[in-house]
């Protein structure tokens, strides 16, 4: 999930949590007993189905792994509503009202190839070697250092982005409903702990599918109704234009050819290179998280089928999520009937009220944010210096809570808001069930103890659930102590999982690769990663090297680094390999590409053929991109 | 889900039902009464009305086609 934040994210509602929380309004929405119900009913479901699970996760292989017996269509679900995060929802459709259509990329061309790749030809290494985990897969093919290396890594990735998302929710159901802070992350960790702590991954697979559903189920309408009240897409097209004097939101390739030329800052080359390439397989194809969904099949055919189900429902996410962000450049509107501007992080942060004195903090600041760095019509400005009630500024991020509000009356706003807090919640439990099955697999038992029983390690795992959560608390509490933090978080896919996908490319593809290449490329994906994060924090300029463009975005500096970090790790392997001894090409069976022998599968008719269906996403994927080039 | 035990669909079916028919009803109500929510545009369209009812028929589909004992 990091790793496709949007750019409103990294440099938006993320950072930006601390302003939102100081930033003291009326809540968007209040909720009815109806809308109460319907929340508590939710709680109620998903507890219970943990407890109803609990009974079939007693073996490790039940616990960590599902009993590997999922379905292609529960894995290929599961698989996509892991990654469908509440805070990705706001925040891309905060990004679709700041960049239109652009933000499109991060569902088709930054998801689509890779989901295939991973389906068609990498789920077969993962698969036949029965791996565990991803970094498991690195124990087998590059050894006990690569593995350990990769394994704290993620697991202190999982953790701190479970704490941010808890964290995240609560602060934006501070601000959407009112709720308190310490509420907010006691009901939605104890709930998780519960659920993924009794069930294991099958139950945090069972809860995924059903808040995919949920997710659906609640935000369908609102793209539905913003397209009637606009008029279609016609009518819509034409209010964007009449707005905005500009078609470029409308168009995902046309004007990429210059990093100025659109509004997000970036180049075709980084789309496709960095996003469509390094970020997205390195997220779809290595981060455990997702991968972990897929392993859980029953078979290898449902393995390489679950990713290419999950890619048709990827396709189709913009609907509920690029869609009313679009909708809401034109249809919000202020409670005096005005068009509703929405405004960068930094403006409302700016405009911060002080909950004393009722009054905004810093009025000068305020000012010169709002002149500067907003569009807002000089009298609504002054509304919002003189603090006239209903004038409060509201985030790009908010755009799809507004939304919601707009359209949703008791118990559908009610279904709303637990389609937030399922896409919360989801993205908690994968954080929390993969860190569980990395700490237990690939650092407990191999550097704590070695030869406990297989009761031993589901205990260690379900104890590492309730310590992942206690942890992941404490870790949300910092990040609202210290602002800071949230940057790093940020850059945190960019400093592990693009090195790991060159590290895992090399190994699966290239049998010369040897076990210290992988180890030593790992570390200089990593190390090199950091260091330029760190070189662009402290030296600005340092931004026409790392990012090739001197004005670039923090979203092209993601992108450009994530690629460099790759080619980084990939060069190092291999030139460590052509100086180090390779293993012989018989202990490469299973793990890399020309020597292993892939089990024979039965025919099966057409319509159950993955290629087929494959064949299928590629031709709708590329109309996509063709009908709004 | 492959083995024995509750099909997901089944869940998944329970709990659109009950919603479906708590939307829907709280519909009805609201239509019948008129006492429609503040703020909230498109009531002519009467949302929760259709919306529930589609929420309940999905999970009716799904009660009845993954009921325990039915499903393979």
């Amino acid at each position: 999930m990091l790793g496709l934040v949007p750019a409103s994210l990294p440099a938006g509602s993320l950072p930006s949590l601390p302003a939102l929380m100081a930033f003291a309004v009326a809540p968007l929405a209040h909720l009815r007993p109806l809308d109460i119900a319907v929340i508590a009913i939710y709680f109620c479901m998903v507890i219970w189905i943990g407890f109803y699970l609990k009974g079939r996760s007693n073996t490790s292989e039940e616990f960590f792994m599902a009993g590997r017996e999922m379905t292609a269509w529960i894995a290929g679900l599961s698989f996509v509503s892991a990654n469908l995060g509440s805070l990705e929802l706001m925040g891309w459709a905060g990004s679709a009202y700041q960049y239109g259509i652009l933000a499109t990329h991060w569902y088709w061309v930054g998801a689509i190839p890779a989901m295939l790749f991973l389906g068609l030809v990498m789920m077969p290494f993962y698969y036949v070697s029965k791996t565990h985990s991803v970094p498991g897969y690195l124990n087998l093919r590059y050894g006990e250092h690569a593995r350990i290396l990769a394994a704290i890594s993620f697991a202190s990735e999982m953790i701190l982005m479970s704490g941010v998302n808890m964290f995240a929710m609560a602060v934006v159901m501070r601000v959407v409903l009112g709720w308190s802070l310490t509420f907010s992350i006691l009901v939605s960790s104890v709930a998780v702990a519960a659920y993924v702590g009794l069930g294991g991954l099958r139950s945090a697979i069972f809860n995924e599918v059903l808040q995919f559903v949920l997710i659906w189920g609640g935000a369908l309408l609102v793209p539905i109704l913003g397209m009637v009240q606009a008029g279609g897409v016609g009518g819509l097209k034409t209010k964007i234009i009449s707005n905005m004097h500009s078609d470029s939101y409308f168009h995902l390739w046309r004007d990429t050819g210059h990093f100025a030329a659109n509004p997000m800052g970036t180049h075709w080359s980084g789309i496709v290179f960095g996003l469509g390439f390094v970020i997205s397989f390195g997220y779809w194809t290595t981060d455990f998280l997702v991968v972990q969904r897929v392993l859980a099949a029953h078979n290898l055919r449902a393995a390489r089928m679950a990713p290419i189900i999950g890619s048709f429902f990827k396709m189709a996410v913009p609907f509920i999520v690029i869609l009313p962000g679009l909708l809401g450049l034109v249809l919000l509107q202020n409670p005096d009937g005005s068009h509703r501007q929405l405004v960068g992080e930094d403006v409302v942060k700016s405009c911060s009220v002080n909950p004393s004195s009722d009054r905004l903090d810093d009025s000068a600041g305020c000012a010169t944010a709002m002149a500067t760095r907003s569009t807002l019509p000089a009298a609504y400005q002054q509304k919002v210096l003189a603090g006239i009630p209903g004038s409060e500024l509201h985030s790009y991020n908010d755009v799809l809570p507004l939304m919601l509000v707009r359209y949703c009356g008791p118990g559908l706003l009610g279904l709303g808001i637990t389609a937030l807090i399922a896409g919360f919640m989801s993205g908690m439990a994968g954080n929390i069930s993969a860190f569980s099955t990395v700490w237990t697999y690939d650092i407990y038992k191999p550097l704590i103890n070695k030869k406990g029983s297989d009761s031993h390690y589901v205990l260690v795992g379900r104890l590492s659930i309730l310590i992942g959560v206690a942890i992941s608390i404490g870790a949300g509490y910092l990040v609202q102590h210290a602002h800071g933090i949230m940057d790093y978080v940020q850059a945190l896919f960019s400093f592990f999982i693009a090195p790991l996908l060159g590290a895992i490319l090399m190994g699966m593809f290239w049998k010369r690769a040897t076990a210290p290449a992988g180890f030593l490329g790992l570390l200089a994906g990593i190390v090199s990663s950091v260091s330029m994060f760190v070189w662009v924090k402290y030296d600005h300029a340092a931004l026409a090297v790392v990012a090739l463009y001197p004005d670039a975005t923090d979203m092209a500096a993601n992108l450009y680094r994530a690629l460099w970090a790759f080619i980084i790790t990939a060069t190092v392997i291999f030139l460590v390999s052509l100086v180090t001894r390779p293993r012989p090409v018989a202990e490469l069976d299973g793990l890399v590409y020309g020597v292993t022998k892939l089990p024979k599968e039965d025919p099966v008719p057409f319509y159950k053929n993955e290629y087929m269906w494959a064949i299928l996403v590629v031709i709708i994927f590329a109309a996509l991109n063709i009908l709004f080039w | 889900m492959h083995g024995s035990g509750i099909p997901i669909w089944f869940f998944i079916g329970v709990l659109l039902v009950v919603y479906g028919l708590m939307i829907f009803g709280y519909g009805i109500y609201e239509w019948q009464t008129g006492s429609y929510p503040p703020l909230v545009e498109l009531t002519r369209l009467h949302t929760p009305i259709w919306w529930g009812a589609l929420l309940a028929l999905l999970g009716i589909f799904y009660v009845v086609k993954f009921r325990p004992g039915q499903a393979k």
